[in-house]
């Protein structure tokens, strides 16, 4: 059968540590990337007598998370132990939810694959719930030994768990794409696939096109990138066409994934999975969320991506712009109070002022940015931004220069680089200061015009038979005579001018 | 005959309050029982260690404060022991296992440290049965412990370490925990009072987990005053314990005085007369179990009788609860981060052989059958049934509670037993906790005290059970402190005590 003939069926699992200053059911702190058995307490350890409290803090980040996708939220849900031993879960199971999670339901927006033209057409993939949990340690095996790292055992995670509903690989990464834009605007989790505060398990099946009952599903493990993300899942339909085709049955696995050979490969069957003997966790009581946590809850969530993706579409800007101003929350506020203060500045509409705001924020401060700070591809520009040492009221007031006049565009660009380099100054003191301020003196720009004119003959014989691309040789050199303080505008009503005068005096008569 | 035979005689409260009018000095006190400690371990075995110089630091550090005046805590001076299964921070605990080997714990229990913070002083920790599991503080790898009511004799279980010390005046007073009856089964075998709060009354923080929905910690002591004043000091909400109970502390020590003036009018006593007609009820226990209702009766008190519909399912059901639970519990002793490890080439040999050598045959056992229960395939067949009869069990005491305000028993069918008669018999010694594994499967408190002693020789006590409604403490103590002001039972002093009473 062609691949054409079967139908690909995703679902994914996608893990999320949530940035708490505490760990999930202790008081232990925890930071990323701390020296080996540093984050650690008596609970962490699982030392015998200790006891898990559930932190209000984790729960709430959760809570919101689950609100923001439109889950349903139980008044109750449980915590239950999934038990297996291994080194790096101390208490020898695992703090989760199993039956009774505390959010069901709900949906992540993602572009809509069949409208490819549309770039803000967008499909919903449902999702089964979302539970919390306790992360486990980290094992590092060396030669004959194991080292074990108990700072990550014990950090909440919340487990997104989608419907069998994605139907490509592409799909599926940009759902995982669309959960870390949303968990980083909620500013619940840094969701960093690199650094595992995010990972993906993806559950791949086939059917013939048509079918409504799904195939057996395979499940790789351990995606920790967007590249692997697509590859994997590709990898793993290829085998499975490979299987149907030859006829054979596919069998429920765990897989894992190669990258060096592209290919998934089987590291257990179903038969030799865990018997993980879930019960109720008897020491707590059941998480109750009442109404009045939701209601806060819900009162404290930012604008979601796509409602300012469309926002900014109204305000005139193309949907590419939209989606690079809000694929990053800081990004997007940082747009958004630039805009606010150049409009109030200039005593203009946002609207008018959207697209040369964003030019100068999509443009040149994320080239600075990004030239300050050698960032992966999976770290935000919003961690940069936070540092960012221009704020957007100073950019504000630098577009408001420029759209003044005060300064010309090229100048701006080198103030923007000042401010970066002298965070504290103000760009109207580095425009004084260094002279910027734009010469707009009609009469002495002229002079310096006819001046240019007069000494470039040749030049202006070319421009007076039509080769009007010889204007801009003249406006070059006006810029280059004035230290690029003359305004270029200014500039070219003044070349018009004089070609004018110059055009009357050969109409006229010679008077002598 | 010495000035330290009257402090032994002392009662714990009556200790605290000697050392706060400045008539006993602190360090006399401590130094008495470490002498008491001495003279009686030999036979009895109930210390796994003795915390001397901790202990007379501690002492000193009391009589200091009084002498500058400062305010002492309830239990100031008080010498006080703790089973095994309490972690307490810098002294080895070993909860009775040899898998916490070597274990000294890097952080301080909720118990130690309230009993800390009273002023209370620590002698050392108390042998037990493994992770609390037994009837006769046999299941250990160390030594058995001695009843000194008939040396020979067990102190009864899991707490038997801490019923023995108590009763033969080594502490003033021991901490105990209560799975399914493992602080008052030892109390009534000892002629202690032995006090299981409600579920969430004490904290579990610092308490080696057996059961944990089902494990509550508790005061052992000769009269009902101290476990009152005990409770006082242990009872209240604790945020190291999600499950613990954010409800007002009584004043204990007012029901108990209350109750000693014998006035039980208006107080009604259920009895249930069905489960008195167990095969295994022993005869003297229940003639004394009469008594000590007649007892009830003449200070006024009403006595009823009730039905519990579910009585004959509570042991099942909880040998199917508290195995499952043991069996997660227990999952943390790997040998991986702590007590004994037996390394092997490979992971899987070394959890192996740690758990092979580390965990006892009872130990091993309930972890077996908590595993099975909570296998996919059987756990609708045991847990998820063993839950739904427990809501049952707890409802037939809700009901019976409509009709009395607390329900009398006794508090073992047997009195004491010869070392060794019955450890190759689980299934006998389970039955034994009849009487009060409901209390543990409701959560309700519950309470031991003395009733009496057999007639044969040697004269073995026999314990009264009474258990209330939820956080009834108060009442419990009321009732039994009038039962104890009728009865001269708690006087008595055992053979054992190294002096003569």
């Amino acid at each position: 059968m062609p691949m054409s003939d079967y139908e690909v069926v995703i679902g994914l699992e996608v893990h999320c540590q949530l940035a708490t200053a505490t760990k999930m059911f202790s008081g232990c702190g925890y930071a990323v990337g701390a020296e080996p058995n540093s984050q650690i307490d008596a609970y962490t350890l699982g030392l015998p007598g200790t006891l898990p409290v559930p932190n209000r803090a984790a729960v709430d980040h959760a809570l919101r998370l689950a609100l923001a996708v439109g889950c349903e939220i139980p008044p109750l849900s449980r915590w239950a132990r999934k038990h297996y031993f291994y080194p790096d879960l101390p208490k020898g199971y695992q703090i989760t939810q199993a039956d009774q999670p505390y959010a069901l339901g709900g949906a992540i927006e993602i572009p809509d694959h069949a409208r490819p033209d549309d770039p803000l057409a967008t499909t919903r993939v449902p999702l089964l719930r979302i539970h919390m949990e306790e992360d486990a340690g980290k094992n590092t095996h060396a030669d004959e030994h194991s080292l074990i790292d108990y700072n990550r055992a014990g950090v909440p995670l919340v487990e997104i768990v989608s419907l069998p509903a994605l139907r490509s690989a592409a799909e599926a990464a940009d759902y995982v794409r669309e959960l870390r834009t949303i968990v980083r605007y909620l500013g619940i989790s840094a969701a960093n696939m690199e650094e595992g505060t995010l990972r993906c398990d993806a559950n791949v099946s086939l059917r013939p096109v048509g079918a409504t009952e799904l195939g057996t599903r395979c499940e790789i493990k351990n995606l920790n990138s967007f590249k692997f993300i697509e590859a994997a899942i590709n990898a793993e339909i290829r085998r499975q066409v490979d299987l149907l085709d030859a006829g054979e049955a596919v069998i429920q696995s765990t897989m894992s994934y190669d990258p060096g050979r592209d290919q998934t490969k089987v590291m257990r069957t179903k038969e030799a999975a865990a018997d993980y003997r879930y019960f109720p966790e008897p020491d707590m009581p059941p998480l109750a969320i009442d109404a009045a946590w939701i209601t806060a809850a819900k009162a404290s969530l930012p604008a979601l991506p796509w409602a300012r993706r469309r926002a900014l579409v109204e305000f005139g800007l193309s949907a590419y712009d939209a989606g690079v101003l809000t694929a990053d929350h800081e990004l997007a506020n940082y747009f958004d109070i630039a805009l606010a203060a150049c409009a109030e500045l200039r005593g203009q509409p946002a609207a008018s002022l959207a697209k040369t705001v964003c030019n100068w924020v999509t443009g040149e401060l994320l080239k600075l940015l990004k030239a300050d700070d050698s960032d992966d591809t999976d770290s935000t520009s919003g961690r940069s931004l936070a540092a960012c040492p221009v704020s957007p009221a100073a950019l504000a007031e630098l577009i408001g220069q420029i759209e003044a006049g005060t300064i010309s565009g090229r100048a701006g660009k080198e103030v923007l680089a000042k401010l970066f380099a002298e965070p504290g100054r103000s760009p109207t003191q580095i425009i004084e200061r260094d002279g910027y301020r734009q010469v707009s003196d009609q009469a002495a720009i002229t002079a310096m015009v006819r001046e240019i004119v007069q000494a470039h003959p040749q030049q202006l014989e070319q421009l007076l038979a039509g080769k009007d691309k010889v204007r801009g040789f003249f406006v070059g050199q006006v810029m280059r005579v004035s230290n690029g303080q003359a305004n270029p505008q200014v500039v070219q009503q003044a070349l018009e001018t004089v070609l004018e005068q110059l055009a009357r005096a050969d109409d006229k008569p010679d008077p002598s | 005959m010495s000035d330290f035979d009257d402090i032994l005689a002392r009662s714990a409260r009556a200790l605290a309050s000697g050392i706060r009018r400045g008539e006993l000095s602190a360090v006399d006190v401590t130094q008495a029982h470490l002498e008491q400690i001495q003279a009686t371990e030999p036979a009895l075995h109930a210390y796994r260690c003795v915390t001397s110089e901790l202990a007379l630091e501690q002492a000193a550090a009391v009589d200091r404060a009084r002498a500058a005046g400062a305010q002492l805590g309830p239990l100031a001076g008080v010498p006080v022991a703790l089973k095994d299964i309490f972690v307490t921070e810098g002294v080895a605990t070993t909860c009775g296992s040899a898998i916490l080997s070597g274990w000294v714990p890097p952080y301080q229990g909720t118990h130690a440290q309230r009993l800390a913070d009273a002023g209370a002083v620590l002698l050392g920790k108390l042998a037990m049965d493994e992770f609390g599991m037994g009837s006769a503080s046999e299941n250990t790898p160390f030594e058995p412990v001695h009843n000194p009511w008939a040396v020979g004799h067990v102190p009864g279980g899991s707490s038997g370490g801490t019923a023995a010390a108590v009763a033969a005046r080594s502490c003033a007073l021991g901490l105990g925990t209560d799975t399914g009856g493992s602080i008052r089964q030892p109390a009534s075998l000892c002629n202690l009072v032995g006090l299981k709060p409600t579920y969430g009354r004490v904290s579990r923080h610092g308490m080696i987990a057996f059961a944990s929905s089902l494990d509550q910690a508790g005061p052992m002591t000769r009269e009902v005053g101290d476990a009152a004043l005990a409770l006082g000091v242990l009872a209240g909400v604790d945020p190291s314990d999600a499950t613990s109970l954010d409800a007002p502390v009584p004043d204990y020590l007012a029901a108990v005085d209350a109750g000693a003036l014998g006035q039980l009018a208006g107080t009604t006593i259920g009895v249930h007369r069905r489960a008195l007609e167990l095969d295994g009820l022993d005869a003297e226990v229940r003639a004394r179990f009469e008594a000590s209702l007649a007892v009830l009766a003449d200070a006024g008190a009403r006595v009823v009788d009730i039905e519990l519909p579910h009585f004959e399912h509570a042991v099942a059901t909880y040998y199917v609860l508290c195995t499952a639970e043991a069996s997660s519990n227990l999952a943390r002793y790997d040998g991986v981060r702590y007590g004994l490890r037996r390394a092997r080439p490979s992971l899987r040999e070394t959890y192996e052989a740690t758990r092979h050598d580390g965990f006892g045959v009872e130990v091993k056992r309930r972890i077996l059958l908590g595993t099975f229960v909570l296998r996919a395939e059987s756990y609708a067949d045991y847990y998820g049934r063993a839950m739904q009869v427990r809501s049952l069990i707890a409802q037939d005491y809700a009901a019976a509670f409509t009709r009395c305000d607390m329900i009398a028993s006794p508090t073992s069918p047997v009195p004491s037993w010869r070392i060794g008669a019955k450890v190759d018999d689980p299934l006998a010694l389970y039955l034994l906790d009849v009487f009060t594994i409901g209390a543990n499967l409701a959560g309700l408190p519950a309470i031991s005290i003395p009733a009496g002693f057999t007639t044969s020789s040697p004269r073995l006590p026999i314990g009264l059970q009474l258990i209330g409604p939820h956080l009834a403490e108060p009442a419990l103590l009321r009732v039994a402190a009038a039962h104890e002001a009728a009865t001269a039972w708690h006087l008595e002093r055992p053979p054992a005590t190294g002096a003569a009473s």
